[in-house]
């Protein structure tokens, strides 16, 4: 960690749906190069805040700045991975890939076929998503995630639904990623998987973030 | 200009795959026009003078209808596994995916119309008096109206919970001119009675005007939440 500047800036940042504040005045700054996990109960606002510095929920107020930059002018630096997987089911992995690489300018398919083997599946898969396995599908929507080789990863749920087996090896390709320069958030309920590999756990409560943590500690408050 | 044109070609030769490989939209609007054909040939009885008078309306309101469901499995594919989502945070521009979808639609609503015109022919019995040929110019702007009012409210009413119905209460009053100059277009070159150059005039002007306003709001629509 030689560079301390905030990568991400997340300034007074209220999302309201209607009457719903599903964020009430985040106020956080992100290093880059590190791999932060994002805690609460359902209805904290992780999802909506994963949504928002993925310039997908555009803040009622306050602002983000990554890279100085607002999300939408960033979108080059950022990989979005959803709970649902992003993908044609009806197309092969290397046939989804292919498009998504277009929409980033990246002619040929080397690219696609590096970002489907890093993630450990076989690009030569002529079967489509539909009929891949929950774990082949997850790992299929961080291939997508990471096609433009974006400097921040933002996922959202990885291992839901899949067996402990793959979500570590998921952990463990999270972690080659992070060691490789890349700023990692990771939304999900499966926090001791990431015990280990993640550098920080941001809490968050009724749309606040409450605390930030260094290690997956037990919560006297009960939110773990 | 250059990724505007790939990312257009690009989204369009997927949607032409997915489409190829489920049949959805093409296998529904065949068969809802041609139970159109069948039920109205059984309906009227009309004789050849008749027929010219009619026909008009009757293919144009069969194609409308028929293209809704086409245009309602435009975005519902987009919308399975939040795919839309996947473009939303890619820079690609918005207009592409529009026009993609549009151009999608109107090979689509055009095949359809390629298949069932014919029938429609020997069904009524139907002979141009008219120049016939002008009935290409008048299939064509009428088609692109049709589709690119009906991509755009498609995806405006993407996030309703009702959007079957929701479509074309939007789309068709918006229609109206256009269907109006689809008709009399094609009533006047079945009849021979008239000059139809005055209706196509107005479904060009109609395309243009509606096609410049579609692309100026549509990525406020994608965007929206």
């Amino acid at each position: 960690m030689t560079e301390s500047a905030a990568t991400i800036r997340v300034t007074n940042l209220i999302k309201q749906f209607g009457r719903f504040a599903a964020l009430r005045g985040v106020t956080a700054e992100f290093d880059s190069g590190r791999f932060h996990v994002i805690l609460g109960d359902n209805g904290a606002g992780k999802t909506t805040l994963l949504r928002a510095l993925a310039g997908l929920a555009d803040p009622t107020r306050g602002e983000i700045s990554i890279f100085d930059k607002n999300p939408h002018e960033a979108c080059r630096e950022i990989g979005y991975m959803a709970h649902p997987s992003l993908l044609y089911d009806e197309m092969s992995g290397m046939e989804n890939l292919r498009y998504f690489a277009r929409l980033y300018d990246i002619a040929g398919d080397a690219r696609s076929s590096e970002a489907i083997r890093s993630v450990g599946l076989d690009p030569e898969l002529s079967r489509p998503v539909g009929k891949y396995s929950q774990g082949m599908r997850q790992r299929m929507s961080l291939a997508r995630a990471i096609l433009h080789d974006p400097k921040i990863l933002l996922l959202d749920e990885p291992f839901s639904n899949v067996d402990v087996h793959s979500a570590q090896e998921m952990v463990g390709l999270l972690k080659q990623m992070r060691d490789a320069g890349k700023t990692i958030f990771v939304v999900t309920h499966q926090a001791a998987l990431l015990e280990g590999a993640a550098d920080e756990f941001i809490w968050m409560q009724a749309g606040q973030i409450v605390d930030r943590t260094r290690h997956l500690v037990p919560d006297p408050a009960g939110r773990a | 200009m250059s990724s505007l044109r790939s990312i257009t070609l690009a989204t369009l030769t997927k949607d032409v795959r997915l489409e190829w490989r489920s049949k959805d939209a093409i296998n529904s609007m065949l068969f809802f026009s041609l139970l159109v054909v069948v039920i109205f040939s059984f309906s009227f009885d009309p004789n050849a003078e008749e027929s010219r008078q009619i026909a008009g309306g009757l293919i144009w309101v069969a194609f409308l209808f028929a293209a809704v469901v086409a245009l309602n499995q435009t975005w519902a594919r987009e919308l399975r596994n939040q795919v839309l989502d996947a473009y939303r945070v890619s820079p690609a521009p918005a207009n592409a995916l529009f026009m993609a979808k549009v151009l999608g639609n109107f090979i689509l609503v055009s095949l359809l119309e390629g298949l069932m015109a014919p029938l429609f022919m020997i069904f009524y019995n139907l002979r141009a008096l008219g120049p016939a040929w002008q009935l290409i110019p008048v299939a064509l702007l009428g088609t692109w109206a049709l589709v690119v009012n009906g991509t755009f409210f498609a995806a405006m009413s993407l996030r309703t919970r009702s959007r079957e119905i929701m479509l074309p209460l939007l789309l068709f009053p918006i229609s109206i001119p256009a269907v109006q100059s689809m008709v009399e277009a094609t009533r006047i070159i079945l009849t021979g009675d008239g000059a139809a150059r005055f209706w196509i005039v107005l479904l060009l002007t109609y395309d243009v005007v509606f096609t410049t306003a579609c692309l100026a709001l549509f990525e406020t629509i994608l965007q929206a939440e």
